[in-house]
């Protein structure tokens, strides 16, 4: 680890000020990719604002049409969450089912989102659920977040919130796990709401992605055999030591499968 | 029996200081003063080394000292030795490249440390390692193992087509005769994989001089401290034993990584004198990952003869064996004498031919990890013996009961050197088939279809050679050291015992088991005996701890000192009552004149014999305290029978373990909880090796890709069953505890039978390991393709 200034601000007002204030300021919230990286020598912020602690960024509140989540809520909040098991359960289960539980007591929904780790599982949920990130700036929709690899519609200085996932009729999310890391080879979350079906898909691509072949095949007949005959093109999907963009392109529709058979479970 | 004694299943004494975060490892130990040292590694797999600047990094706040290969040489410190010396098929020695401590002239793999950087603090040391200016102008890097020969850079000069050793053993031409006349021939070609060793504890060392007495202290993760002093002291450092002190003090772990002498460990018992401080050195996890020495990695072809009934007539073994950029301590004996050897396993086959070519790449050094060569014998042995039962359409089971040596065939001389001691490995087998209820295995595959799992059952017949033996002999095929091991039994005063052993535990259990075997024949309580181990100071002489020799050899050197002291005991017994030496017995713990009810604990022995008012000083020294050196007469042979069970899905390629049967003979077993915890890890680490864990370099770049827990997969407990662990017992005849040794059989006996159940659930011949979801994924589409036709 390189050495930088560590600031724990006490509002998100001062957490701004102290990110704009900073020649190169990163903001630590649970940390989970962060500090490896520093660790690393990855990466050597001047200065750190550790915004883990503040309390108005930690909540979940529950209105019967929509979740909204702070963005330093932990993944195990979520995931023990009553309100979020029973409004959206896929989300409790994709929350559940993060890293491992050091990681889940730790990793918060805003700092995985900002990442936008081509593997990580909350993009895969926010993507489906048509949800709305709220930031320090103004309200994006999921569609217009996700850029591409570690790339968000972000601004410099701008501060993920809380994001807001309406509740879906149905959800259901199912992922392979790459075996080394666990984080995802392929995870495939759908959601059935009063707006349509919803396909999105993570682990595969530079950055989440909505399958819309199979939301096509999905909107008149949500079930595991109306997309069993939608072939999934390996054209562009990631390809590693772990798995080829040919089984990535077939795990696919394997977890598409798997997670509609649980959303109708 | 005793509740603590031989047999018993006592908790581990050790197990208090481990869990409670109690136990002292050597990155614990700080030494006042002491400076932190940090190596500048090469980037680059192979490359000549141009100059090294170092004069910004020398000037950097809190640098004591920057240290290049140069410097060194100054020095007249020498290069890593090699503690192996093989020879080859045409008579000739392995070649032998310099080994030096920091990169002289060329890198030769990712990770060679080019500078040690010596500073107040880590961070510093780091700060400065990144300052240093080094001109490379890169090499093609040599990656492949059975390209190696073939390729166009030569990683040392001295061997040209990179190959250190061309090497055979068995009978060709009897061999060749066997397969003239064989009704079949089964034929396999595999890789057996690349691993990296992973011990929880990365490696560290910590050097220390003392300017008043001039004698040096090196505190290290080792499993073998007085090799290290030896090898250190004598070929490195030139210091003489009598100046140096090695300490391996608590060891997370070692699995045979720990074994080797490390550069690291001279650079900085070196370092520690010159910059008038005491030096700490501790390995990242990344570090680990680049340049602890590896495991495995054989390119082999297995030709198994045999007549139409599935009688073994012939073996034939091709290998060309991975040994890294240097050799490693044992590297050159490890792909050849602790493996060619085995390959009879527990079958008659009458001959047997191997030939094993030893090459250098680009790659981090390799060298014995958990198994040391019998992992991979084994499954040359059973993927083939599995293969020709499917050939001939025999039972797996079957091939094998037909092939075994009988239990009256013993000692057993095989065709390829080795004198088996003992064993029954149908009852084994046996008591396998029972455990996993083989019988019934085409029914639980018939439910498993309904849930469209497709279930396979595999077995691992195997055998190993524990206890690296005689010395004489281990001295004639190459070893540079001796394989006896020293005891000391220390009496004190009060009746308490030190045990002293010159083996080593990091992991073992050794204080609970050594306690037990000396609580149980000298009648001393249990909680009355220490065990002291990883001391150079502390203990006359030890060879350390691998090759599941522990047991064998430290606990029979243990056993032949307790001799020595019911020996004298019964003399000071003798005179305290006033009897004949020969009218003396020993029984739990008393000597006692036979026939009387008049008898002496062996406290009060001892007692007599520290504060000897009344004792036969004119006959016997005072003191109770006896030391042994044992050498065995020959390896032990433990060998038992493993079932794999597991379910693969063939629309993802997971492959779940689902059963496990092991039933192991290891001949008299001390403390059955600690055996079967080796077995349960061993296996851990054999289903590692054959369902997640594949080192993975860079074909072109020679860069290591798996060089973190992102990429490298360790077995976590959910990748694991529930094992059905169960024992025979055929004691090891020829030491006096009748012990085989248990800690390499899982890693051993796994990776073939899970293999054999994967290929046999998919119904095809063979699949590379590690079985990753998409080579298994890969596999069941060929065969759907297949049943489609």
């Amino acid at each position: 680890m390189y050495n930088f200034a560590y600031h724990r601000p006490g509002s998100l007002a001062e957490a701004e000020r102290k990110l704009k204030a900073a020649a190169d300021g990163r903001l630590l919230a649970g940390g989970q990719t962060l500090l490896p990286t520093l660790k690393q020598r990855l990466a050597k912020p001047s200065d750190l604002i550790d915004i883990g602690r503040l309390a108005e960024l930690s909540f979940i509140k529950a209105d019967g049409r929509s979740v909204q989540i702070g963005a330093t809520t932990r993944h195990a909040t979520v995931a023990a969450s009553a309100e979020v098991r029973k409004a959206i359960p896929a989300l409790a289960k994709l929350a559940g089912g993060i890293g491992d539980p050091q990681v889940r007591n730790m990793g918060t929904i805003g700092g995985s989102l900002a990442n936008s780790d081509p593997a990580a599982d909350y993009p895969a949920a926010v993507l489906a659920l048509g949800a709305t990130i709220h930031t320090t700036e103004r309200a994006i929709a999921a569609d217009d977040f996700f850029k591409g690899l570690f790339e968000t519609a972000l601004k410099p200085g701008e501060i993920i919130k809380s994001v807001s996932f309406p509740v879906p009729e149905k959800a259901g999310y199912m992922k392979f796990a790459q075996p080394a890391s666990r984080f995802c080879m392929v995870g495939v979350f759908v959601c059935k709401a009063g707006s349509g079906v919803r396909v999105a898909v993570t682990g595969a691509g530079p950055c989440a992605f909505r399958q819309s072949a199979m939301e096509k095949a999905l909107a008149s007949n949500f079930s595991a055999a109306a997309i069993e005959s939608v072939k999934v093109s390996p054209a562009g999907l990631n390809a590693d030591i772990h798995c080829s963009a040919e089984y990535r392109a077939h795990l696919v529709g394997v977890m598409a499968r798997r997670a509609l058979t649980e959303a109708n479970g | 029996m005793t509740e603590t004694g031989i047999g018993a299943r006592v908790k581990r004494k050790e197990d208090f200081r481990f869990l409670t975060g109690q136990g002292t490892y050597t990155d614990d130990i700080n030494r006042h003063g002491q400076a932190h040292a940090c190596f500048l590694r090469s980037p680059h797999a192979h490359a000549k080394l141009g100059a090294i600047n170092a004069a910004k990094a020398k000037a950097m706040p809190g640098v004591l000292a920057v240290f290049t290969h140069a410097d060194l040489a100054a020095d007249k410190v020498g290069g890593v030795p090699c503690g192996f010396g093989l020879t080859q098929k045409n008579g000739k020695p392995q070649i032998e490249p310099p080994h030096p401590a920091l990169a002289a002239g060329k890198v030769r793999y990712a990770g060679d440390a080019v500078a040690m950087v010596v500073a107040e603090t880590l961070a510093q040391a780091r700060d400065a390692a990144e300052a240093i200016e080094v001109g490379y102008s890169e090499l093609p890097a040599v990656v492949d193992t059975a390209g190696a020969p073939r390729a166009k850079s030569a990683v040392h000069d001295e061997a040209p087509n990179n190959v250190c050793f061309e090497w055979e053993i068995g009978d060709k031409a009897k061999t060749d005769e066997a397969f003239a006349k064989a009704a079949n021939v089964s034929k396999l070609e595999f890789v057996n994989n690349r691993l990296i060793p992973n011990a929880m504890e990365p490696r560290a060392a910590v050097g220390e001089y003392d300017r008043a007495t001039g004698n040096y202290t090196l505190y290290t993760t080792s499993q073998n401290p007085h090799v290290i002093r030896l090898l250190m002291g004598a070929f490195v450092l030139a210091i003489p034993e009598h100046r140096l002190r090695v300490v391996a003090p608590d060891v997370g772990g070692g699995f045979g990584s720990k074994i080797f002498h490390y550069a690291e460990e001279a650079l900085v018992t070196w370092a520690c004198r010159k910059v008038g401080r005491p030096v700490k050195w501790t390995a990242e996890r990344s570090e680990s990952f680049l340049t602890d020495a590896h495991g495995r990695d054989h390119v082999t072809k297995v030709e198994l003869a045999t007549d139409r009934e599935g009688n073994f007539l012939g073996l034939r073994v091709h290998s060309i064996a991975n040994l890294g950029a240097y050799l490693s301590t044992f590297a050159p004996m490890v792909p050849t004498w602790l493996y060619a050897p085995l390959f009879a396993g527990q079958y008659r086959t009458p001959a047997i031919h191997a030939e094993v070519i030893g090459v250098f790449t680009n790659t981090s050094p390799v060298d014995a990890y958990r198994g040391a060569g019998r992992p991979e014998a084994t499954y040359v042995v059973e993927r083939i013996v599995e293969t020709a039962a499917r050939d001939l359409k025999l039972d797996p089971a079957e091939i094998r009961r037909k092939n075994f040596i009988a239990p009256a065939q013993f000692p057993y001389t095989t065709p390829v050197v080795l004198q088996y001691d003992s064993g029954q490995y149908a009852l084994a087998m046996d008591k396998a088939c029972q455990l996993i209820d083989y019988k019934n295995f085409a029914k639980r595959k018939a439910e498993a279809e309904k849930r469209g799992r497709l279930r396979g059952i595999g077995f691992s017949a195997y055998i190993e050679a524990c206890g690296v033996a005689p010395s004489a002999v281990a001295g004639a095929i190459g070893a540079r050291a001796g394989l006896y091991e020293a005891g000391v039994i220390r009496f004190h005063p009060t009746g308490s015992v030190t045990v002293i052993t010159g083996t080593h535990s990091h992991g073992q259990g050794h204080e609970t088991t050594f306690a037990q075997l000396v609580s149980d024949r000298l009648g001393v309580p249990y909680d009355s005996i220490d065990v002291v181990h990883g001391d150079t100071d502390r203990i006359p002489f030890g060879m350390g701890t691998y090759g599941s020799r522990s047991i064998a050899v430290g606990g029979s050197a243990l056993s032949k000192a307790m001799d020595k002291i019911v020996d004298k005991g019964k003399r000071i017994a003798a005179h305290l009552m006033e009897a004949a030496v020969q009218d003396i017995e020993f029984k739990n713990g008393a000597f006692r004149v036979a026939g009387t009810d008049k008898q002496k604990t062996i406290q009060e022995v001892a007692f007599a014999a520290y504060v000897p008012h009344n004792y036969p000083l004119n006959e016997l020294e005072p003191g109770l305290e006896e030391t042994a050196y044992y050498d065995p007469a020959n390896f032990t042979y433990p060998a038992g029978t493993h079932i794999a069970e597991v379910e693969v899905d063939p629309q993802t390629g997971q492959v779940e373990v689902v059963d496990w049967a092991a039933v192991d003979d290891f001949g008299n077993v001390i403390n059955p909880m600690i055996v079967e915890g080796q077995v349960h890890g061993g296996i851990a680490q054999g289903i590692g090796q054959a369902l997640l864990e594949g080192c993975v370099y860079d074909d072109r770049s020679g860069q290591l890709v798996t060089g973190s827990y992102m990429d490298y997969c360790m077995p976590r407990a959910d990748n694991l069953p529930s094992y059905r662990v169960d024992m025979t017992h055929t004691p090891c005849p020829h030491n006096p505890l009748g012990v085989k040794g248990c800690g390499e059989a899982g890693a051993i006996a796994a990776p073939a039978a899970l293999m054999n159940a994967i290929t046999n659930a998919l119904g095809i011949k063979d699949l590379a390991m590690p079985a990753t979801p998409e080579r298994v994924w890969r596999a069941a589409q060929a065969r759907g393709a297949r049943a489609a036709e």
